[in-house]
């Protein structure tokens, strides 16, 4: 087995650890970095809930090897600090067991920073890359619009 | 988890990739290209797929090109389809790859991943088939341009160690009429029941097929029954469903028979509507 060490950039900061080349990258922010926020669900990038940001963009980190984020700035829910995307979740109630809400948060994030202005389709077209088993789907809805309208 | 060891190459030109294949294979090792690496990483996780040393094609240059010249459109096979959602040079194309997956995993699925994978679903193919484009090949005499009617026959045909480096589709295409249909069963999420893209080009109506059979395609007995000038819509698409090659998918998605049903509405959908944009 090949043991190799690799630095990457998480949250801002330089962290270095020793992966083999077929760890997928939501393992090594879990199991080496003790980043638990971003959950595995399926593992086959069906779920979203282990939906990160790579450079700025959304990423299912179990699709991802750990070895390609090399060079990449990565941003783990445990980045994001008092955004309004945060808040706003609490203030709708949008999570029931909660196992999801770090992925949509991301994902929710990303497309806030990506379309200021973004309209229905675009929500929708965005966020079906998102899974809920408890079905909050119209909390969260109502969260991501009233950033979105309050930005826009 | 990936139950089995690789080793990661990260190559940065077409020469050393296709080389690094060649020494690995002869040094009897298991190499494959990797490119978004979805389907390597989904179904190695499962024990349908191993390798023991993955080529990254990412790094190099010419797989990532999204390039527009006077007579020609370049697509790297390593674009994320979300890189050519955003590039907006083809339209066709664009509509079709919205369709793939979904919004987050395109970001990772590339161009090339999905014309060249193992799903039935490669949709990413048709606008290349109805274009008549070419693909640039990476072999053992360096690049070479074939049209994609001699390389794709179901299935990308490509000897041991080849790779797709780009796509090149002529610029009078990219404006010509077209639509792309996917329909599903139920939700708007998941697998296509089937996918259509049409194009009319020189008042011909062009049609590819995904999610019908195990395999894309483009039939030309099939754009005959389409394009004759004696038939009402109806017709024509009786008479293209009766073309259709074999076999046809029977799966929990969806049976043959209602495959052949939702693909003749829609061919009929098409026609109509093709027809009200004052085609005949
Ligand atoms: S765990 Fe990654 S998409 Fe479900
Ligand atoms: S809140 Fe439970 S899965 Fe979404």
């Amino acid at each position: 087995m090949t043991i190799v060490s690799v630095t990457l950039m998480i949250n801002g900061e330089e962290r270095t650890t020793e992966i083999r080349y077929a760890d997928i990258l939501l393992t090594v922010l879990r199991e080496k970095f003790g980043l638990t926020g971003s959950k595995p669900g399926c593992l086959n990038g069906d779920c979203g809930a282990c939906t990160v940001h790579v450079n700025g963009k959304p990423m299912k980190s179990c699709l991802m090897l750990a070895i390609e984020a090399v060079g990449e700035d990565i941003t783990t829910i445990e980045g994001l600090k008092g955004t309004p995307i945060q808040q706003a979740f609490i203030q709708h109630f949008a999570f029931q067991c909660g196992y999801c809400t770090p992925g949509f948060i991301m994902n929710c994030q990303a497309l806030i920073q990506a379309y200021p202005d973004a309209g229905d389709k675009v929500i929708k077209e965005w966020l079906e890359s998102n899974i809920c088993r408890c079905t909050s789907y119209e909390e969260i809805e109502a969260a991501v619009k009233s950033v979105l309208r309050s930005e826009a | 988890m990936i139950p089995f060891d690789f080793d990661y190459f990260n190559p940065e030109t077409v020469q050393e990739a296709y080389h690094l294949y060649h020494s690995l294979t002869e040094a009897g090792r298991e190499p494959v290209y990797f490119s978004g690496g979805t389907e390597i990483i989904t179904l190695g996780r499962i024990h349908q797929l191993y390798t023991d040393a993955v080529i990254d094609l990412k790094g190099i240059p010419e797989c990532r090109t999204a390039q527009l010249d006077d007579e020609h459109l370049y697509l790297g096979a390593a674009l994320p389809l979300t890189a050519v959602e955003e590039a907006r040079l083809f339209p066709l194309l664009m509509k079709n790859v919205k369709e793939i997956a979904d919004h987050t995993a395109r970001e990772k699925v590339t161009l090339g991943g999905n014309i060249c994978g193992n799903i039935f679903y490669r949709e990413a193919v048709l606008p290349f088939l109805l274009s008549d484009s070419s693909f640039v090949i990476a072999g053992k005499d360096g690049l070479k341009v074939q049209s994609i009617h001699d390389v794709f026959e179901e299935h990308i045909q490509l000897a041991p160690g080849e790779f797709l480096v780009q796509t090149i589709t002529e610029k009078n295409f990219l404006t010509a009429p077209h639509v792309n249909i996917k329909r599903k069963r139920q939700w708007d999420t998941g697998y296509p029941v089937v996918t259509v893209a049409a194009a009319i080009v020189g008042r011909r109506l062009r049609i590819g097929i995904s999610g019908l059979c195990p395999f894309p395609f483009r039939s030309y007995e099939v754009e005959a029954a389409l394009n004759e000038p004696a038939l009402s819509p109806e017709q024509k698409a009786e008479l293209a469903i009766s073309h259709m090659p074999a076999p046809i998918l029977n799966d929990s998605e969806a049976s043959a028979e209602y495959r052949l049903f939702v693909l003749k509405n829609t061919l009929t959908d098409i026609l109509v509507a093709f027809e009200g944009m004052g085609r005949r």
